[in-house]
């Protein structure tokens, strides 16, 4: 078993453990949770054809790592239904600056829901080159993640 | 961050508790962007991404009741997107009952946005900016929009200012009627990182074009080359080829703003001075192009199978489209010896540029083909898992990205509607 520790900026505080869930390219919020959010799918199963990484694997209560989020601009109320309706990743972990839709969607969560996602961002290339689908990660109030496999 | 006298006594709840939390919720929004100060919107309208009334999506009508209720309307009126149902557009029984359930709240959603202050009955469209609908932002105006293809062409084509907001978002912006400076906000955040070089051997697919750009810059803001040559000037051509683009880099990645060299409103003025220092250079030719087709996933069931429905229209067509479909429909159709169009076909513009269209003589020439002309988000038909399973093609790269619908390239669809799909 071997330990790998990354550093990020929080921007959502918190601190939670959950399996990793990849994503090496962008993650497209809407594209993603689109069918389980309106079919009833509580395990939030990705619905995103062009994400070879997550098509088809269950994102609720994992801890999705990515580069960033594209696309739509519903993203952030995505998220933000994603988590009224607790089927929102654990925690979310950019490798970039995080997105606006992304913070946005972190935020609403953060401020008019209960089901907050702790959010660290700017973890570095290097950090998605590493973590696999997977991996068990520990996310620290100051925005230490740890990858443990 | 700094806040004027009159935002500070929002966030202390003088304005109510409701408009406070929107305050808190928009500040630490730009906070995380190293925003310093919330600036006024100076845009005379708003534009909201969410139009459905989807049952699913019940949290986002509990939070637009708790706005009302705690007196939150928006500061401004606004227009939003499309609408999802039409009784024109095609669809059988089971279809239709799907549709009933899925958008059961379509008609509560309708009258909390008269609430919270939309523009007018008929103001449900993505391309908001089109002179018929009227929500045309002025360069420099700061704005408090979501919808990422409004948004990409609000910034790149009309040189308005605003950030890729997300949905609610938008509206708490135009309830306190500022917005955190940051990003595409600022003249910095407007530089360009890349600088793309289209070298391709006739004007490009704009959908394809944008497409396999979004997906290299991703939220980054290209400056591209070589499109100048097909374009005299920033008319209704050019500006709905950069729609169809922008919305593309936008589905695709995260393009906010644009530059064409010669043509958008910035790159005319500043040039090549808009490249960051260290910008890096993408070249697209017709390979760079056809690989980016070729990679698009075909998720029908049966590969092979006949198209039943063609969508045209995403983002909303212009005036100058629909007259344009109509001509290269009619001369296919006469080449092929048809009177109507071989698959159903479902054309969509904003409900103001369609009624002017209609009224015209080559509206009631694309109805007589048998071309069905509505005002929905043909992303929301889709969505309904009943069509969801049925082979529809479209031109819509942004179509294609949310939904099973097929893309092809926009005379490869024009041959298929009007006779020559085998």
């Amino acid at each position: 078993m071997s330990v790998r520790t990354f550093k990020g900026r929080v921007v959502v505080k918190g601190s939670v453990s959950a399996e990793a869930l990849v994503s090496k390219g962008g993650f497209n919020t809407l594209a993603s949770y689109q069918h389980s959010l309106m079919f009833g799918d509580k395990t939030g199963k990705c619905s995103d054809q062009n994400n070879a990484d997550l098509y088809k694997k269950p994102m609720a209560g994992k801890a999705l790592c990515m580069p960033q989020t594209i696309g739509s601009t519903t993203g952030g109320l995505v998220l933000y239904t994603a988590a009224c309706m607790s089927r929102q990743p654990s925690c979310l972990l950019f490798s970039k600056e995080i997105d606006s839709l992304a913070a946005a969607g972190a935020i609403l969560a953060d401020v008019w829901t209960g089901n907050s996602m702790p959010t660290v961002d700017g973890l570095g290339d290097e950090f998605l080159e590493y973590v696999q689908t997977g991996d068990k990660i520990t996310v620290k109030e100051d925005g230490t993640v740890e990858v443990e496999r | 961050m700094e806040l004027t006298k009159r935002q500070q006594d929002i966030l202390d709840g003088k304005e109510g508790d409701v408009k406070a939390k929107v305050m808190k919720t928009l500040i630490m929004y730009g906070e995380t962007f190293g925003s310093e100060k919330m600036v006024d919107i100076t845009g005379e309208y708003g534009h909201l991404v969410t139009s459905f009334g989807l049952s699913v999506m019940k949290p986002v009508y509990d939070l637009m009741d708790t706005l009302i209720d705690g007196g939150a309307v928006s500061s401004q009126k606004f227009s939003v997107d499309p609408r999802p149902l039409e009784d024109c557009v095609p669809k059988n029984l089971i279809q239709n009952i799907f549709f009933k359930v899925m958008y059961s709240k379509q008609k509560d959603y309708d009258a909390q946005l008269k609430k919270l202050g939309i523009m007018a009955d008929d103001a449900y469209t993505c391309t908001c900016y089109m002179d018929e609908v009227g929500n045309t932002p002025k360069e420099g105006d700061i704005l408090s929009w979501a919808e990422s293809s409004a948004v990409v062409y609000a910034n790149s084509v009309l040189g308005a200012r605003c950030n890729r907001n997300s949905g609610i978002l938008d509206l708490f912006g135009s309830i306190v009627g500022c917005v955190p400076y940051f990003g595409l906000l600022t003249d910095d955040g407007r530089k360009a990182d890349w600088l793309i070089e289209v070298r391709t051997s006739k004007k490009p697919e704009a959908q394809l074009l944008g497409s396999a750009i979004g997906m290299k810059v991703m939220e980054k803001v290209p400056y591209v080359i070589g499109l100048d040559k097909y374009f005299k000037s920033l008319d209704d051509d050019a500006k709905a080829y950069f729609k169809d683009f922008g919305a593309a880099t936008a589905s695709n990645g995260a393009v906010g703003l644009f530059h064409i060299e010669n043509l958008t409103p910035e790159a005319v003025r500043q040039g090549r001075s808009l490249l960051r220092e260290n910008y890096k250079t993408f070249i697209i030719d017709d390979s760079v192009l056809e690989e980016t087709e070729r990679n698009y996933p075909i998720i029908w069931k049966d590969k092979n199978a006949k198209p039943k429905l063609a969508f045209i229209g995403c983002p909303h067509l212009s005036y100058a489209q629909l007259d344009a479909w109509c001509d290269k429909i009619e001369t296919s159709l006469k080449a092929n010896g048809l009177k109507k169009v071989s698959i159903p076909t479902v054309m969509t513009a904003a409900p103001a540029v369609m009624e002017k269209f209609k009224a015209g003589e080559k509206g009631r020439k694309l109805l007589s083909y048998g071309v069905v002309l509505s005002h929905i988000c043909p992303l929301m038909y889709m969505n309904n898992p009943q069509c969801a399973s049925m082979p529809v093609i479209t031109c819509s790269n942004k179509l294609r990205t949310y939904t099973s619908a097929r893309y092809y390239k926009e005379d490869d669809l024009l041959t298929m509607i009007t006779g020559g799909a085998k």
